[in-house]
């Protein structure tokens, strides 16, 4: 029914915006136009299509929607304490999609988060790529490849982070250890699979924690490696090297100590920027001006709210923070849009305004790097999900009574019939 | 003796002249001075005006800005208690023993160096409302003091501000343990209340400091200061204070927007929770706009940072300003939220909050709207000293 009213939508354009399409230089009055879902055009000088619906939006500025690569919106469950190591565990089937982080997230922009289980374990499992569209399921949520399945990446974790009691590693060294022997595991289950080839009667059995690591060693899956400390950091790096794996380092709050050898290992940093340094001993030297100082070394710089570490409502703060850091300001916002794209290997399809890339972007009432700005309205494959105008949205904008409950399914109901008349 | 007053010689004289120039200066007691001058002499603050109509005497350091501000007054935090690190070692803004331990003083668990200290200095915070935290019935007595790295009792301004109290879900006590319901810890409550008035009653009396820090807010000399969110617990707190007819500050109040009328009734003052608070728990329905909405309903607030347990481990007033003038309060009302209003709410406006004559010479500097994230802050003065430069 969805697909159906979109494909029957007819293009809207944006006209007189200030456009940032990220991939290119800022056009101070464009017009962006979308239909099926795509963005058709983006340009200073664009010709409209007969019967497009137009939005006046002078004064506004466009910019695509923001891609938070590390999220625990939807009431996700924390890591499971009974082992250290669940590379069989999905975050797929524990998202709540009616929580109101979801459309807090719209609310702040965001229309695509990484959402990942855990914390606490040195791999809490396998995560997943949604897009913030308004859906009851969370199969409409998920972004899918082109033969239909599920995207996601894989969540690790080093430093103090996994340690704790046994089954959890006791010391750095242990829990590099333990990773290490898992991996050498995959490898060989691998590698039995891939000798009986044809023949069923040769394969190993089924074994979903191979199953789940193995898409790591062959690229299937990022692994989103949680790191604080500059030599956890440097252990992250060996352990991708070792076993060939494609990884994001995220948080990398000493990313300011080992800028080079982050640059020089290729390694995308997705940063959590926060108000003041400390809250763990991991994080007593988490700065603004990191991003900046991984940014001038080379090095792919991203940002994530880790919500609710911080807020999705106030994600675009964290372009804002680096830019106090030292970032440049066209990096900073980059970074909260392709830098991520990237980071979930999107960025074909998003992270910024281009003719042919999905039709995800916000409008926003000034310049996105003011504190006085406000998200004016989030849209995600041609559709709005939340719009500040509308005092239901409004109300996951601002807060107040029930703006943290769960919507209920009546409240659901009540705007599938506004939609439809 | 004679050394002493050395000492203070010698103190007086380090403090030196200084003339702070600023594009723009918020005095906070009346309209922005453009193209202002604050000159500072032995601490205190000599002059304001319009660098045209105010000259420089010779032999002043002189410091520039874009904007010049009062130094930032927070009106509630547990920095100083509640250490940087977050480990059981550093963390002395609660203590669990008991549900209700008045006689606990800031100024005996205050760490000067605490790393979030500076940080909070360096961003323009020179006075704090700090102490016990929100999660007992009664955490402690809260202090008022400079944020200068030096030893507690040269900085203090106010060593026993307020009797700090919870009510709701956050002050109970862990499971098992009493109090475990909101109704259960407002009849604790009221009991040890009524035994401070027993207490205060009798002449001759061995000392209780417990009963003695209480007898101190049934006599009015000072408030308390209750952590509360839900409307209904909200109006449980101005209940307790109309039966024992006490002076009250809400904290926090979440659910503030709700209740509005009631508040505005009883006259107390509302330092109201960080703008962007995390909305869970008993403040998960809170608003960003509530600070406006007090505003509108002319009951008096300032802005806190509050108390986080985790990462951050504090919040900073400026950005809680800031958010709140994005979200209701025009520039100057979010501001004087952290300056003069927040100095009146705590009963130190006369000597900090502003910008005037004869006032303590705390300013902060910066190179733009203080409110913008680019903006940094460049120079932090408390009591006529530079306490920090450079871009922070």
């Amino acid at each position: 029914m969805a697909a159906a009213a979109l494909a029957q939508s007819p293009p809207v354009a944006f006209t007189g915006a200030r456009i940032i399409p990220v991939s290119g230089p800022e056009i101070a009055n464009g017009t962006i136009v979308i239909e099926g879902g795509k963005i058709t055009a983006v340009g200073a000088s664009v010709t409209i299509p007969a019967g497009a619906q137009r939005f006046d939006a002078r004064g506004k500025v466009i910019m695509p929607g923001l891609v938070d690569t590390h999220s625990h919106i939807g009431g996700v469950d924390g890591g499971d304490a009974s082992n250290a190591i669940h590379p069989d565990v999905r975050v797929l089937d524990s998202i709540n999609v009616r929580d109101a982080r979801l459309q807090k997230a719209q609310a702040g922009g965001i229309t695509v988060a990484n959402v990942m289980p855990g914390s606490g374990l040195l791999n809490s499992g396998q995560t997943i790529y949604i897009k913030l569209r308004d859906g009851k399921t969370i199969d409409e949520l998920a972004l899918r490849r082109s033969d239909g399945s599920v995207m996601g990446g894989m969540k690790f974790a080093n430093g103090t982070n996994p340690r704790g009691a046994s089954p959890r590693p006791g010391t750095r060294a242990k829990a590099a250890a333990m990773a290490r022997e898992q991996f050498i595991k995959a490898q060989e289950y691998r590698d039995k699979v891939r000798a009986a080839g044809t023949d069923a009667t040769k394969l190993p059995p089924r074994d979903l924690r191979m199953e789940g690591l193995v898409e790591v060693l062959d690229g299937r899956r990022v692994a989103h490696f949680h790191t604080h400390r500059h030599d956890d950091i440097l252990t992250a790096l060996r352990l991708a090297k070792e076993f060939s794996f494609k990884f994001v380092l995220q948080h990398v709050s000493d990313g300011w100590a080992v800028p080079n050898e982050i640059a020089a290992a290729k390694a995308p940093c997705s940063l959590i920027l926060i108000d003041s340094p400390g809250g763990k001993i991991e994080a007593k030297d988490n700065n603004y001006p990191t991003a900046g100082i991984l940014d001038r070394a080379g090095a792919l710089v991203g940002f994530h709210t880790d919500d609710s570490v911080t807020d999705s409502r106030w994600f675009l703060r964290s372009a804002g923070l680096a830019l106090r850091g030292g970032l440049s300001r066209e990096k900073a916002l980059y970074g909260m849009t392709m830098a991520g794209a990237i980071m979930l290997e999107l960025q074909d399809r998003i992270g910024s305004l281009e003719a042919g890339k999905d039709a995800d972007f916000v409008l926003l009432s000034g310049d996105p790097l003011s504190v006085y700005t406000h998200v004016l309205e989030t849209w995600v494959d041609g559709r709005k999900v939340f719009d500040r105008a509308d005092p239901k949205d409004r109300l996951y904008a601002e807060g107040g009574y029930g703006a943290s409950h769960d919507q209920s399914a009546m409240l659901h109901l009540c705007g599938e019939e506004e939609e439809e008349r | 003796m004679r050394a002493l007053a050395l000492c203070l010689l010698m103190a007086a004289s380090a403090a030196a002249q200084i003339a702070v120039r600023g594009d723009l200066v918020y005095t906070m007691a009346g309209a922005p001075v453009a193209n202002g001058v604050v000159l500072i002499r032995d601490g205190k603050i000599e002059g304001v005006g319009p660098a045209a109509q105010l000259s420089v005497p010779a032999g002043y350091r002189t410091l520039r800005a874009a904007v010049v501000t009062p130094g930032l007054v927070d009106a509630h935090t547990v920095v100083g208690l509640t250490g940087w690190l977050n480990q059981p070692h550093d963390q002395e803004q609660i203590e669990r023993s008991a549900p209700l331990q008045p006689e606990l003083r800031a100024i005996d668990a205050y760490n000067p160096k605490d790393e979030l200290v500076k940080f909070v200095r360096e961003m323009g915070v020179t006075t704090i409302h700090t102490g016990h935290g929100p999660g007992a019935l009664i955490s402690g007595q809260t202090m008022i003091l400079k944020t200068v790295d030096a030893p507690v009792d040269q900085t203090v301004m106010v060593r026993e501000a307020m009797v700090a109290a919870t009510l709701g879900a956050g002050g109970k006590a862990e499971a098992g343990k009493s109090p475990g319901t909101t109704a259960k810890m407002v009849a604790l409550l009221r009991a040890e209340l009524i035994r401070a008035g027993e207490y205060a009653a009798k002449k001759e009396k061995p000392r209780d400091l417990r009963l003695d820090a209480l007898a101190r807010v049934l006599s009015r000399e000072i408030p308390l200061m209750v952590s509360v969110h839900r409307s209904r617990d909200i109006l449980t707190a101005l209940r307790i204070a109309k039966e024992f007819n006490i002076r009250l500050v809400l904290d926090g109040v979440a659910e503030a927007y709700d209740v509005l009328e009631p508040i505005k009734a009883a006259g107390f003052p509302v330092i109201v929770h960080p703008t962007m608070a995390r909305a869970a728990g008993e403040a998960e329905n809170l608003s960003m706009e509530t600070a406006s909405k007090l505003r509108q309903a002319a009951v008096p607030f300032a802005l806190q940072s509050g108390f986080e347990s985790y990462v951050p481990k504090t919040r900073l007033v400026l950005f809680e300003a800031a958010a709140a003038a994005a979200h209701g309060l025009t520039k100057e009302q979010a501001l004087a939220a952290i300056t003069i209003d927040a100095a009146r709410l705590l009963g130190v406006d006369k000597r900090v909050g502003s910008l005037e004559a004869g006032k303590d010479a705390d300013l902060a500097l910066y190179d733009g709207d203080p409110f913008e994230y680019v903006t940094h802050c460049t120079g932090v003065v408390i009591d006529g000293k530079v306490v920090s430069e450079g871009r922070h």
